[in-house]
């Protein structure tokens, strides 16, 4: 067990191998820093970090002495062991840092009103509570152009930049195409990337959250938003089964951004492009925002509690006939708590009734990164795209499993359709449809169907032939848990309340059901650990930050 | 006193040596193969080590002593990486040794690779001496075709090859970790330390860095014997156990408003007003020196009144200048400015940061714009103090920056206000048209 001394606070940090910064977080003490980055190299060039470091003795006589070394050190680049003292805050280190903050304020550009890292960038934070009020510089600061084409998605206001490189060290090191360079020397240096060769990697907009100022844009994101004005809720991407962990950021319902949030037990530290843009269909005009019923008489929209009712009277009814003729189709985006109160329901109204799974959209193989620039992978993975675009395969087969030995696909579902063997549907159908859009021939298999309830974000073939059209919930208006390709559990947060008028697809199973009350995340997971073997680590209902392993579901792809 | 006898410069003026045969009938390579016959590699560090020799390429470090940190029995390869870069202004002491005498570098390569069992040797050369580099790689050639380079040299069982790397005109690649990174072809960013290269260095094998004077000296060690080496120069202050002393002979190069700028070989200790009256011949024009550089830009300034002090590893330090440096002398005389000189010193030292790390980044740049202010004549005495203060804080000696490029541009900076404070004063009150250096430039010899 090593104890560490920061600031004169003794902590125990085990076993771990950390540098000053690392242990400093430990003692809840801040050494600011930039460059440092626990995802990257080390390179100690910010210098933001410069902290006294000694190291306590006790002799045999029990007599305590410090000796600290007589210069400043960085943090980052310095291990520290048994008996290392660490002093942040004494007059060396704070001259240091005031001294670095003004060398970094000499030239940067007092974009702050208009730049998009206000209220989350480093340099405003540290400035204020490491730096000195006023400046000295009164000679012109340099002022190389903005490269707004340095990528596709990212912007690059050159004049904010403080050279940090932890822009260049990411696609070096974590995407391996390493497009970003630093041209010239000294004071002239900057970002570039190579005339041709842009910032276009499938993990680039990553660089926008390493960037500690606003340098780094991304241009989804630009202008829109001031973001303390944004709610921030912990989530999941439903992108594909890696789940990594997100920030969902919000104003008013509208979303306006994701952002990676570290998790170890998923993904680390970033996520990929195609996840943090995936939310545009969310805030999408024409996603479906009514109930609607189509008879003999046309189309009409009806509130939700009369869809429920016509869903249940028509399912139960075909039900009670033939129960092995009516279906329900899971979405592999459905959380556990949806599946389970669907699930329930069906079994409500039969043991026969069967429960598929829906369409599961596989892309390629796996995209593992970094990847040099000829395409070849490295040994050390570092970050992975899986080909399976689903949020929740395991989680939703692992309730259905339990409800029914059978396992039925997709295929399976839309085969018996077409051949005359389906009386009634319920279909959840609720992926992005930047995942999957139904095809026509999906709607053609269910013609012969004699009641269909369709489940869906946006219209579709499938809507067309429904006839209960319920407008399901986007991922960002639903609390629940999806269990991604390692059994990793996690509880995602909603950001947004559903359209006015609509209710969740959870409210709307336990409608089904006949289930008083609102939906609760946490007590339908302390049901499904209890019934569910397979989902007992969800009993302890808040799955923490980093979510908990279900081992058992691992393998239920 | 008897004028001292070169030894590094005794084939200065024999062309004829600068061939293979020439040199070997002037008895060269003969303690190589000595070495190479008698001695193990062990025993040539020994050697160095015990002869007190520092390097010559402006840190003083004791070279035996680096040779000493290579990991023992590391399977290999090691490096050895010859420092002629030579970017540090006022300098060309290694200039001349590469176009003279090319063969007393390379048998000292040789030597010293022996020594600290390298497999290749690297000689980074700065992409502006050409002809100092044809010159060595011909004599590179030559020892190839006669079988004293490459495998089994001389018949024995050491094995060696050296490579001629050409610089690209950048000073930071003068800096040990500096030129490992533009070896290897990127950035000549300077690495953090720890790992040191003999640890870490060259392609991540242990790697020792030498400057050319100091593997020339590694030669004449080696043949006259370390005692030899020890009666030149001065001995170590009995006062402080930590002086390594100032043994052996030092390449002085002399520049600037002298009568007789050039290179001499003297032993270590001469005063600098020595050095500018006897071997300089004296100031220019029949003017007076207002002052000198030391030891290469990066030591700072020396005033007239400071001239007495010996250039030896101790003496600059004594006046507050940063060090010995590569004992490059630079004199100003009384007419020029001392603005325009620190001005120059400067530009070179915003031009040459890496960019690597904040404070010599931004404070470099911000030096030269204060400089460049008070040349306008908009200065004002806070910026005297904001000079002092930001090169006070830059440079490894602080330990704000990663490598020494900061020390050196902080040294000039707060040399030349501390010691010609009322020059300063008397520029901001007065501006730039008035004083006796009104219209005067100053022209460095060598300088960038």
């Amino acid at each position: 067990m090593a104890t560490v001394y920061v600031n004169d606070r003794a902590v125990d940090i085990g076993d771990e191998r950390l540098n000053c910064v690392q242990a400093a977080q430990r003692a809840g003490v801040t050494i600011p820093h930039y460059c440092w980055h626990a995802a990257l190299s080390v390179v100690a060039s910010c210098r933001m970090c410069l902290v006294e470091v000694g190291e306590r003795k006790v002799d045999e006589k029990g007599e305590v002495s410090t000796v600290m070394q007589p210069k400043v050190v960085p943090g980052c680049q310095t291990p520290v062991k048994d008996g290392t003292v660490i002093r942040t805050s004494d007059a060396k280190s704070k001259d240091a840092q005031q001294r670095t903050l003004e060398s970094l304020l000499l030239n940067h550009p007092l974009d702050c009103p208009v730049c998009d890292k206000a209220g989350e960038c480093l340099l405003q934070d540290y400035s204020f509570q490491f730096g000195k009020a006023e400046s000295r510089m009164v000679d012109e600061k340099r002022t190389p152009p903005n490269k707004p084409d340095i990528g596709p998605h990212v912007n690059l206001f050159t004049d904010r930049c403080i050279m940090c490189s932890r822009c260049v060290r990411f696609t070096r090191e974590v995407s391996g195409t390493a497009e970003l360079h630093i041209v010239n020397r000294g004071t002239h240096a900057e970002i570039d990337v190579f005339e041709g060769h842009p910032l276009d990697n499938k993990l680039s907009l990553n660089v926008v959250d390493l960037c500690p100022v606003g340098a780094l844009a991304s241009k989804d994101f630009l202008y829109t938003q001031r973001v303390w004005n944004l709610k921030s809720a912990n989530a999941v991407c439903g992108g594909c089964s890696t789940g990594c962990s997100v920030h969902v950021d919000s104003n008013k319902d509208i979303v306006y951004r994701l952002r990676p949030r570290f998790n170890p037990r998923a993904q680390g530290h970033f996520m990929c492009d195609a996840g943090r843009l995936g939310y545009h269909h969310v805030n999408d005009p024409a996603r479906l925002r009514q109930y609607l019923v189509r008879g003999e008489n046309g189309t009409r929209a009806v509130d939700w509690a009369e869809a429920a009712g016509i869903c249940r009277e028509k399912l139960g009814a075909a039900a009670s006939r033939d129960p092995g003729r009516v279906w329900f189709v899971f979405s592999p985006s459905m959380t556990v708590e949806e599946a389970w109160l669907l699930a329930n329901y069906a079994r409500q109204l039969s043991p026969f009734v069967k429960l598929a799974m829906g369409a599961i959209v596989v892309e390629g193989a796996d995209d593992t990164f970094p990847k040099d620039r000829k395409g070849r992978p490295a040994p050390q993975v570092k970050f992975t795209i899986r080909a399976e675009k689903a949020a929740n395969v395991r989680g939703v087969r692992g309730v259905l499993a339990h409800f029914q030995k059978e396992r039925l696909d997709y295929q399976q579902f839309l085969q018996a359709a077409r051949g005359g063997q389906v009386d009634a549907c319920l279909i959840s159908q609720g992926q992005s449809p930047a995942i999957y859009k139904p095809g026509v021939e999906e709607g053609d298999a269910l013609a012969g169907v004699a009641f269909v309830a369709v489940q869906e974000l946006f219209a579709s073939p499938l809507t067309d032939r429904a006839h209960v059209v319920v407008p399901a919930s986007a991922f960002s208006e639903v609390d629940g848990t999806w269990v991604n390709h390692a059994g990793l559990a996690q509880a995602k947060r909603a950001s947004c309340a559903p359209w006015r008028g609509t209710r969740t697809d959870g409210q709307f199973y336990l409608e089904l059901l006949g289930r008083k009350g609102l939906v609760h995340a946490g007590n339908l997971r302390r049901e499904v650990a209890k019934a569910i073997p397979g989902f007992k680590p969800l009993e302890a209902a808040d799955l923490g930050e980093y979510g908990v392993f279900c081992e058992k579901l691992k393998d239920l792809a | 006193m008897a004028a001292f006898e070169p030894v590094l410069l005794r084939r200065l003026n024999r062309p004829e040596c600068k061939n293979l045969e020439g040199y070997r009938a002037d008895g060269g390579y003969r303690t190589l193969e000595r070495a190479l016959k008698e001695m193990s590699p062990d025993q040539v560090t020994t050697v160095v080590k015990d002869s007190g020799l520092r390097g010559r390429g402006g840190a003083g470090f004791p070279t035996g002593l680096k040779w000493t940190f290579l990991p023992k029995g590391h399977p290999g390869p090691i490096y050895l990486c010859v420092n002629c870069d030579e970017s540090e202004p006022c300098t060309f002491n290694n200039r001349y040794l590469i176009e003279c005498d090319p063969h007393q570098v390379l048998e000292g390569i040789i030597l010293a690779s022996y020594a600290i069992r390298a497999t290749t040797a690297y000689f980074y050369v700065r992409y502006e001496y050409g002809s100092g580099t044809r010159t060595m790689q011909r004599a590179i050639d030559e020892l190839y075709a006669a079988g004293m380079l490459g495998k089994n040299i001389l018949g024995s069982e050491y094995s060696l090859d050296v490579v001629v790397h050409r610089g690209a005109a950048a000073y930071i690649c003068g800096e040990e970790t500096g030129l490992i990174e533009s070896l290897e072809g990127k950035r000549a960013w300077p690495r953090i330390k720890p790992p040191f290269p003999a640890i870490e260095g060259a392609f991540r094998k242990p790697t020792i860095v030498n400057n050319p004077e100091t593997l020339a000296n590694v030669v004449n060690i080696v043949e006259r014997g370390g005692e030899w080496f020890k009666s030149l120069g001065v001995p170590p202050d009995p006062k402080n156990p930590r002086d390594a002393g100032s043994y052996g002979s030092k390449l002085y190069c002399i520049s600037g408003h002298v009568n007789k700028p050039g290179i001499v070989e003297l032993p270590m200790g001469v005063t600098l007003r020595e050095l500018l009256e006897v071997h300089g011949g004296g100031v220019w024009k029949g003017r007076k020196a207002k002052g000198a550089i030391p030891g290469g830009n990066s030591m700072g300034f020396c005033t007239e009144a400071e001239f007495d002090i010996p250039l030896d590893f101790n003496g600059p330090g004594k006046v507050g200048c940063l060090g010995l440096g590569t004992a490059a002398v630079t004199v100003f005389d009384e007419t020029t400015s001392i603005v325009d000189v620190l001005h120059n010193l400067c530009r070179f030292f915003a031009h040459e940061s890496c960019g690597q790390c904040t404070p010599c980044r931004e404070g470099t740049a911000w030096m030269l714009k204060i400089v460049e202010r008070i040349k306008r004549g908009q200065g004002r005495l806070e910026d005297l103090a904001i000079l002092e203060e930001v090169a006070d804080k830059i440079g490894i000696m602080p330990g704000t920056t990663i490598c020494g490029l900061a020390d050196g541009a902080g040294w000039p900076v707060k040399t030349a206000i501390r010691k010609f404070r009322d020059e300063f004063k008397t520029y901001l009150r007065e501006g730039p048209g008035k004083g006796p250096s009104a219209g005067m430039r100053l022209q460095m010899a060598g300088g960038h």
